[in-house]
């Protein structure tokens, strides 16, 4: 009986431990959202979207940095996922005997958890010290650069689901490899393949280091790539810090936007894998 | 080449077996319809360093259902996979001998992988329906060397089917993925889109081992339909099966070519007690 009473004393203890570190974490993320809800709420109105960043003691919104995170992000993905799902399609469809693919591999999970700021210094002296002034496309390119390892990676995981009887099947038909991995593995992957990609939209949509050293920022309104662009993380970092309590309020509404835009992202990604996950044979 | 093979094709009658075939056969059956379509000489196989398949010489006959039996790991379905070179698609597999199919020998180096299986159809053990819809799953394989207009392609993918005995459960879904269809659909969905490419032969590898009785039945009956237009090789593990759908038989073991006769005669009077022993059930 003192047995079964101290198994059960254990057990609960155990219990609550595992309750209450769940609890600590879940906290902290809780009281994150909250904060930029209570915080950031207030800052979100029509200006916001359709005012550009103020000078300070102004009225203003943030236009320009908004639209400059959604091309950077744009033209980055558009650079870095094409590469990511051919290197990704390499190793699952046409490396799997090669001797580079784990060498390869290795190094893409190396880039996977490499710092941004590295990326950032990287481009820096690639791009912008050639081209001597700050741009949006080196902005871009270090987003690219981000993107790659993340889409690789997926791509790679999801091609590697996809049953080889059924690329036996289309091969038996007398089908080319290509025509089997375009027309066979890609259709039966093709949720996971854009998972990856929403994934990795929501993994660089919030990147600040790699931007500060290369698209700046703006003030203004501009479009041009070949300049600095206005951008949310830096947006945020710089209103954030500064004494203006109007820079504030707009910093807390940019966090909030982004925050929500990747949450939305990560959810669409997860409801995505969900509703189609492999659609495979079995 | 070519056509010398059908006129030799009488002399070629299985090495081990010559005797028992002349002398049980039904000499009508035996003279009018035995034409040599798959003549395999000396075949050896191997996984690396492991042989798989040891001497195998057999001949396979044009317009007939051939099932190799034997116990799992005797070498069936790797001498199937080797009709349509399917081996290549994985490293450190490789065969040695000779495969001629109408006479000339598909292991060499100058054979067009893509065109030998587009002319060999193959069936899996687990139906394999491509995710696209049912009529592209059809058109897929015509689509890579036809080029057929909508109202042509039309026709072939419902010849195909109706071929397979689909067309009816399907003809007013065939925009719907072939995912949705049931196992034993998603199977004739699969022979549909072997036979829909007009290959000469049909290797089915297991085709009914997944599959329910009444679906099996319906593809054992399609089998007897299809072999009076292809050569038909099956690979089972169902002795009745065997015994109902074909007219010869191999039987194998650890890589070796047993018997190989008419099913008629390895199911009743089997030249080896081996064979015996393995399709009466006592083991294996």
């Amino acid at each position: 009986m003192t047995r079964y009473r101290r198994r059960r004393l254990a057990n609960s203890m155990l219990l609550a431990f595992a309750l209450g570190a769940t609890v600590i974490g879940l906290f902290w993320l809780v009281a994150i959202l909250a904060t930029l809800l209570f915080n950031g709420l207030t800052a979100i109105n029509l200006a916001l979207f359709v005012e550009t960043t103020p000078p300070p003691g102004s009225a203003g919104g943030l236009a320009n940095a908004i639209v400059g995170s959604v091309i950077m992000t744009g033209v980055g993905v558009l650079i870095g996922a094409p590469v990511g799902l051919l290197a990704g399609t390499f190793l699952a469809e046409y490396g799997h005997y090669s001797r580079i693919s784990p060498i390869v591999r290795f190094i893409n999970d190396v880039l996977l958890s490499a710092p941004s700021i590295i990326v950032g210094l990287f481009v820096y002296q690639l791009m912008v010290i050639r081209m001597g002034h700050f741009s949006a496309i080196a902005g871009a390119v270090s987003l690219a650069i981000i993107v790659i390892p993340v889409v690789v990676r997926t791509t790679e995981d999801m091609l590697n689901l996809v049953p080889n009887s059924l690329r036996e099947a289309a091969f038996a038909l007398g089908a080319p490899k290509w025509k089997v991995v375009v027309m066979v593995s890609y259709r039966a992957a093709v949720q996971g393949l854009v998972t990856g990609i929403l994934l990795a939209i929501a993994r660089i949509s919030g990147e600040t280091a790699p931007l500060l050293f290369t698209a700046l920022n703006n003030q203004f309104w501009s479009l041009n790539l070949d300049a600095p662009m206005a951008n949310l993380p830096v947006v945020i970092f710089q209103f954030a810090l500064s004494p203006y309590e109007d820079w504030q309020r707009l910093a807390w509404g940019g966090a909030l936007l982004i925050t929500f835009a990747i949450l939305g992202l990560n959810i669409g990604a997860r409801a995505l894998a969900a509703r189609g996950g492999m659609r495979t044979g079995a | 080449m070519a056509d010398s093979a059908a006129t030799r094709g009488a002399a070629f009658v299985p090495v081990r077996a010559t005797s028992t075939v002349a002398a049980v056969a039904n000499p009508a059956v035996a003279a009018a319809a035995r034409q040599v379509k798959i003549e395999i000489k000396d075949l050896n196989f191997f996984y690396d360093k492991f042989q798989a398949l040891k001497h195998i010489s057999l001949s396979l006959f044009d317009r007939k259902v051939t099932a190799f039996v034997g116990p799992s790991g005797c070498g069936k379905s790797t001498l199937l996979r080797v009709l349509n070179r399917m081996y290549e698609l994985y490293p450190k597999q490789r065969a040695v001998g000779e495969v001629l199919v109408d006479g000339a020998n598909i292991l060499g180096p100058g054979q067009d992988l893509n065109m030998l299986r587009a002319k060999i159809g193959m069936v899996f053990q687990k139906p394999t329906p491509f995710p696209m819809s049912i009529y592209d799953n059809i058109a897929f394989g015509i689509r890579l060397y036809e080029p057929l207009s909508q109202s042509e392609m039309d026709e072939r993918v419902q010849s195909a089917l109706e071929r397979a005995a689909l067309w009816g459960e399907v003809k007013d879904k065939l925009g719907q993925n072939g995912l949705g269809l049931s196992g034993g659909q998603q199977q004739r969905l699969c022979i549909a889109r072997a036979i829909a490419v007009k290959p000469t032969i049909l290797l089915l590898d297991e085709p009914c081992s997944a599959l329910d009785p009444i679906s099996t039945q319906k593809i054992e009956e399609l089998i007897t339909e299809l072999k009076t237009e292809y050569t038909i090789v099956i690979v089972t593990h169902n002795m009745q099966q065997a015994a109902r759908a074909s007219d010869y038989t191999a039987f194998m073991y650890l890589g070796e070519l047993i018997e190989f006769n008419l099913t008629s005669v390895i199911f009743t009077r089997p030249e080896k007690k081996q064979t015996e022993d393995y399709v009466t059930g006592r083991f294996g």
